[in-house]
């Protein structure tokens, strides 16, 4: 387990002191795949890097399995880091080595027999499929052939924790996608407890099961990835979840005006949102036979799987007498699923059906 | 052209290349350390100890900025003091070792500030120790470069070994101040300047072929 405590850090800078931390709190259980998320200069890598003592927090305390990292000395620091693998944004491969030996690297430094170093950089080219490139060079690989490098390297001592920061920014969205699975699979096999740093809600969603959100210092929001996704509190994670998800109405509506009461010719918005099971039932088949006064026109719709859990999504639009518009509204809200009302909006007169 | 001249030629080669190769042999082992102390103990790296690294810098600026044929007269008392003489090739090297070293050190700390700083995080993340990461980082990452630097100081040392003439070094230069100049024989003038040329040429290939085998990037 990783506990981070009150952990507080000061840069000083030519122009004064800049906090990059702010009384930060943050637990990471085992086995973990613990997101976070934040925008640039969010204090994302220097929060990681504290975790590692990489960078040393001006006041908290950093524990792993109950041992307080910031009251260690250099020593002790460096045992530990061999138990807490870090991979790069910028890979931070030796160019002068070959894949072998930058995997080879940290077996090295602790002066491993080489037949054990052979066995084990073998087996961890093999894990990462990286085997026919051994002899290369690092500037002869693909940058998502690099990340593998970084990740065999991070993994060659055996630690019970990888830290990433910002492991696939430099990656295309393929390459990005075959990282995570990659990641994905260590966490599965090897039980490792992963830290992910990123700025794309896309990564956190396809790889986390915890998320913390990180605005100016502070973690504004913290809890699975399933919860955060489905019911945001703060205003920064709702904008990091926008990105994903478009819900844009039909033209006929966009750029209308909401109102709250009831208009002529309106029709009601709701927005549905199906998460795990109900994700199935026929609920707008329902709302139709149980209500039928009303006219309902799906304006938008979205299936997907947040830590495979089905999740859906679904802006319709209700019309008809008053009374039954609002039974109808009343239903939904009744249901086994998340109904927001939006509000009432007239179609554009333009619109052609 | 007689046998003679021939014979000269080649004493002097000789001595030039011995005052080269062993100042520069002794002005490495002395310059690379003092380079990487440079970078090292700056503030926020490995070794950081700033009032040592201040003072350091301060040191080699001054011995930089002296002027060699300077350096070489006021340095005498110390010369006789370490080769037991103040004249001829042994004595000429003291000085030109002397010379060097600031100047690889400089040169050298150039080429490791090249290495980018991830690379020394990587090795930290991955426990290495400020010993481990100099040997097995930031060597061999600056390798190419420092080869290429060094081949640089060694063009300089033939220059500077040029002046060694002046407490009776030997070696191309003095030949070619002695001979070509002093005794009018453009000839030898010609002959010393071809050598010369030659030599310089011939060290930076050496050194760029090596730079360029040595450099993965
Ligand atoms: N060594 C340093 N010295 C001074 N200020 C620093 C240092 N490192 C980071 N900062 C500052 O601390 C703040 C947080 O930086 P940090 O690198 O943690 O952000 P980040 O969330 O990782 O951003 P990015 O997404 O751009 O990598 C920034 O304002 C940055 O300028
Ligand atoms: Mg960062």
């Amino acid at each position: 387990m990783i506990k981070l405590s009150h952990i507080k850090k000061i840069y000083e800078t030519p122009s004064g002191p800049l906090q990059a931390l702010k009384d930060v709190s943050l637990t990471i259980e085992d086995g973990d795949i613990y997101g976070i998320i934040g925008l640039s200069g969010a204090g994302k890598s220097t929060l990681v890097r504290c975790i590692n003592m990489l960078e040393r927090p001006t006041s908290g305390t950093v524990e792993i399995d109950g041992h307080d990292l910031t009251k260690m000395n250099n020593r002790q620091l460096r045992e530990i880091r061999k138990n807490i693998g870090m991979i790069f944004q910028q890979f931070n491969l030796l160019s002068s080595a070959t894949v072998y030996e930058n995997v080879a690297f940290p077996l090295k430094l602790s002066g491993t027999d080489n037949k054990i170093i052979e066995k084990k950089v073998t087996s961890l080219l093999q894990l990462v499929g990286l085997q026919p490139k051994a002899g290369q060079y690092p500037s002869q690989l693909s940058g998502g052939q690099k990340q593998r490098v970084g990740i065999a390297r991070a993994l060659a001592s055996n630690p019970a924790i990888l830290l990433c920061d910002e492991a696939t920014s430099a990656l295309d969205p393929q390459t990005t996608q075959s990282i995570l699975k990659l990641i994905r699979r260590i966490n599965e096999q090897l039980h490792l407890t992963v830290v992910i740093i990123t700025h794309e809600m896309q990564v956190i969603k396809d790889i986390c099961n915890k998320v913390a959100v990180i605005d100016h210092g502070v973690i504004a929001e913290t809890g699975s990835v399933i919860k955060v996704f489905t019911e945001p509190q703060e205003a920064i994670t709702r904008e990091f979840i926008s990105v994903l998800l478009s819900d844009e109405l039909p033209s006929a509506f966009r750029n209308q005006p909401i109102s709250p009461t009831p208009i002529e010719a309106g029709y009601l918005l709701l927005r549905l949102t199906f998460i795990g099971e109900n994700a199935d039932e026929p609920v707008i088949m329902r709302l139709i036979k149980e209500h039928p006064g009303i006219d309902v026109s799906i304006l938008f719709g979205d299936l997907d799987q947040i830590q495979m859990i089905p999740y859906g999504r679904m802006i319709i639009g209700i019309k008809g007498p008053q009374a039954a518009v609002t039974a109808a509204s009343k239903w939904l809200e009744q249901q086994d699923l998340k109904a927001e009302v939006i509000g009432y909006v007239k179609r554009h007169n333009d619109a052609v059906d | 052209m007689s046998s003679d001249i021939m014979m000269l030629l080649i004493k002097s080669l000789g001595q030039t290349l011995y005052m080269v190769i062993i100042s520069m042999l002794i002005a490495s082992a002395l310059g690379i350390p003092l380079g990487i102390l440079l970078v090292t103990t700056a503030k926020e790296q490995i070794l950081q100890c700033t009032t040592f690294n201040r003072i350091l810098a301060g040191i080699i600026n001054a011995v930089r900025s002296i002027p060699f044929i300077i350096l070489m007269v006021a340095i005498i008392p110390f010369t006789r003091l370490v080769v037991g003489t103040s004249i001829g090739t042994t004595a000429a090297m003291v000085p030109l070792t002397i010379a060097a070293i600031p100047f690889i050190a400089r040169q050298v700390e150039n080429s490791i500030k090249e290495v980018p700083y991830g690379l020394i995080e990587a090795a930290l993340s991955l426990g290495a120790t400020p010993a481990q990461i100099i040997r097995h980082v930031l060597l061999p990452e600056a390798l190419s470069s420092i080869i290429s630097q060094l081949t640089t100081v060694i063009i300089g040392l033939i220059g500077a070994s040029a002046m060694a003439g002046t407490i009776g070094g030997g070696g191309i230069g003095d030949l070619a101040i002695r001979y070509g100049y002093q005794r009018f024989r453009p000839d030898i003038m010609l002959i010393t300047v071809i050598i010369l040329i030659i030599l310089v040429q011939l060290v930076q290939f050496i050194g760029n072929y090596i730079a360029f085998r040595l450099n993965k990037k």
